[in-house]
């Protein structure tokens, strides 16, 4: 191991103080770009901050290996300029879950890239032993960052099939898959430590490395078919974090700090962002990944008697009165405002309301959406000033004395079950308590459905419930007609 | 560099990167993703690196095939993040 370590020092060369300080400086830009993030204020500017450190890295990178092939390079850049710029210009808010799906799957598959371009030519990354074989350390750190990267790759595209629905949301089990998995991971961490170990890995030695590869594209498909709908905000976070770690690892191969720094911070970014979608849904981690949530199991329980139990419908006229004569209103958005697009329907209906005097507030679920965030940004692009948007622990309290509680396209977040029926899959979910509002204004398509959870939820059959039956963004339409 | 200094760089950065993430306030966690994503496709100093050195041609293609990939999530990283960012808007007081 010692000679592991002290081989790598000798690996990398003298290394140029000035660049290794411009490296160390996108390193902090980057740390800054996430600062800026603590508030909307300063938002902009911390990616300002973020630009400013790619700008950095790269002209630096460019600057100390400039040759003739520069050309090639910048028309590389300007392909994948064109198509940045033109995607992020085009996609709908909306889809924006699948677009962060499908630029995490890129940034996996330029991983795999990179390091395959090392496997083959270690010699441009420093990363040759005096005797003409890779580096141990070098070994280890391309096998892990080509595997993470592969992984990252394989299982972006599943999610981003599954989120763009090219795919089925609910869960595809198959037999066996926890064996599989272990047997897979396993594998790939024994052929990483046999190529490490291995003697006489020169450039493009052994096929450890290309296996290595195969069984990681292998295993993100696999862990992420057997992943439902309604948990990929965890998905989705967790391989933002997997892009992290590989970029990291890729950045110990090149002894590179604006590498490492980048690939620690969104390495923890996603691990943080898991977690907290994991608490937001009271469950572990371990199960989100072991997967199955939300197929066609437990929903049957008192499916009989579920549909005999009374409830009120309401039209668009009956809502658009409760809620002018309505001192407080608090709004609880969810995915189904998302897929009807209702937003900016939703947002006529507030402006109105506030005109008329109404005090309108929104209430965010963690879990809303299919992303972190989803939510506020479709109520951003709607023009809702963030001031009126409110994070669960800051509102919740605020239902017992609100007139009316607008529940637009969310379900399983409302529902008490979670707090009263152990038995419940969402049992110990922090839930909106919409049902302590005067009167519950609950949009869905039809009573048939339940929840991504499978559910069935006891406010729609509670006194001060009335159900608007209709697509979300047709019935906030008819709602702001008959308010005018 | 030798390795216990990049391991050191790497601990430190991760207990930043937990102080910096726990601050972020969750209305920018949508904003948070995309711009990670753009930061991660630092990646493509490697790609570059990979992409100048002409002595084996299949690495050289591995490295431009990766730079155009990294330079796509870079652009449209950060293009993405400043429209959402963009809409972020405060309450107008009258």
């Amino acid at each position: 191991m010692l000679q592991l370590l002290t081989a790598s020092a000798a690996a990398h060369g003298p290394v140029n103080p000035w660049v290794a300080l411009a490296y160390l400086v996108a390193g902090v830009f980057f740390i800054l770009a996430l600062r800026g993030l603590s508030s909307p204020v300063s938002a902009r500017a911390g990616n300002r901050y973020g630009m400013a450190g790619m700008a950095i890295a790269v002209i630096t990178t460019l600057v100390t290996h400039l040759n003739a092939d520069i050309w090639e390079i910048a028309i590389a850049i300007a392909i994948g300029a064109v198509i940045g710029l033109v995607t992020a210009r085009r996609i709908a808010m909306t889809a924006m879950p699948q677009l962060v799906a499908a630029f995490h799957s890129l940034v996996g598959l330029a991983a795999v890239l990179v390091a395959g371009a090392a496997f083959l030519n270690p010699d441009s990354f420093g990363i040759l032993g005096a005797d003409g074989t890779i580096l141990g350390v070098s070994r280890i750190e391309m096998a892990l960052g080509a595997a993470i990267g592969a992984i990252t790759f394989s299982g972006s595209v599943i999610a981003f099939l599954k989120l763009n629905g090219n795919m089925s949301g609910s869960p595809i089990l198959l037999p066996g898959r926890h064996i599989i998995n272990l047997g897979v991971l396993i594998s790939i961490l024994v052929l990483a430590g046999l190529y490490t170990a291995a003697p006489g890995m020169g450039a493009g030695d052994g096929y450890y490395f290309p296996v290595i590869v195969l069984l990681a594209f292998a295993i993100g498909f696999l862990l992420i078919v057997p992943i439902g709908g309604a948990d990929m905000p965890v998905v989705v976070s967790m391989l933002n974090s997997y892009s992290g770690w590989a970029a990291a690892a890729m950045g110990f191969t090149l002894g590179n700090t604006a590498m490492i720094i980048t690939g620690a911070l969104v390495g923890s970014s996603g691990a943080i962002l898991s977690y907290i979608m994991c608490r937001a849904m009271n469950r572990s981690f371990i199960s989100v990944i072991a997967g199955g949530f939300g197929a066609e199991s437990g929903g049957d329980s008192g499916g009989g008697e579920k549909i005999d139990r009374p409830w009120k419908r309401g039209s668009a006229d009956d809502a658009a009165f409760l809620m002018k004569q309505a001192e407080t209103v608090i709004i609880v958005p969810g995915y189904g405002m998302a897929v009807a697009q209702a937003q900016h329907a939703l947002r006529e209906m507030t402006d109105i309301l506030k005109e008329e005097g109404v005090s309108v507030k929104f209430a965010i679920h963690p879990v809303a959406g299919r992303m972190p965030g989803h939510m506020n940004v479709l109520l951003a692009e709607a023009n809702v000033p963030y001031d009126d948007v409110f994070e669960l622990e800051d509102i919740n309290s605020e239902f017992s004395q609100a007139d009316v509680a607008f529940v637009i396209g969310a379900n399983d977040v409302t529902n008490p079950a979670a707090k009263t029926d152990k038995s419940s899959p969402i049992y110990g979910m922090p839930i909106l308590d919409v049902e302590n509002a005067k009167t519950v204004l609950f949009i869905k398509r039809s009573m048939g459905g339940v929840g991504y959870a499978g559910v069935d939820n006891e406010v729609f059959y509670r006194d001060n419930t009335m159900m608007l039956l209709s697509d979300a963004k047709k019935m906030c339409e008819e709602i702001v007609k008959a308010l005018g | 560099m030798d390795f216990i200094s990049i391991l050191s760089i790497f601990i430190m950065a991760c207990f930043v990167g937990y102080y910096v993430v726990w601050s972020v306030t969750p209305a920018l966690h949508t904003p948070l993703m995309a711009v990670t994503n753009a930061i991660s496709s630092v990646i493509i100093v490697g790609a570059l690196i990979a992409s100048a050195a002409a002595a084996v041609p299949g690495a050289k293609w591995l490295g431009l095939a990766a730079v155009v990939l990294a330079s796509i999530n870079i652009f449209g990283g950060f293009a993405v993040t400043e429209r959402m960012l963009a809409m972020y808007k405060k309450k107008e007081r009258k």
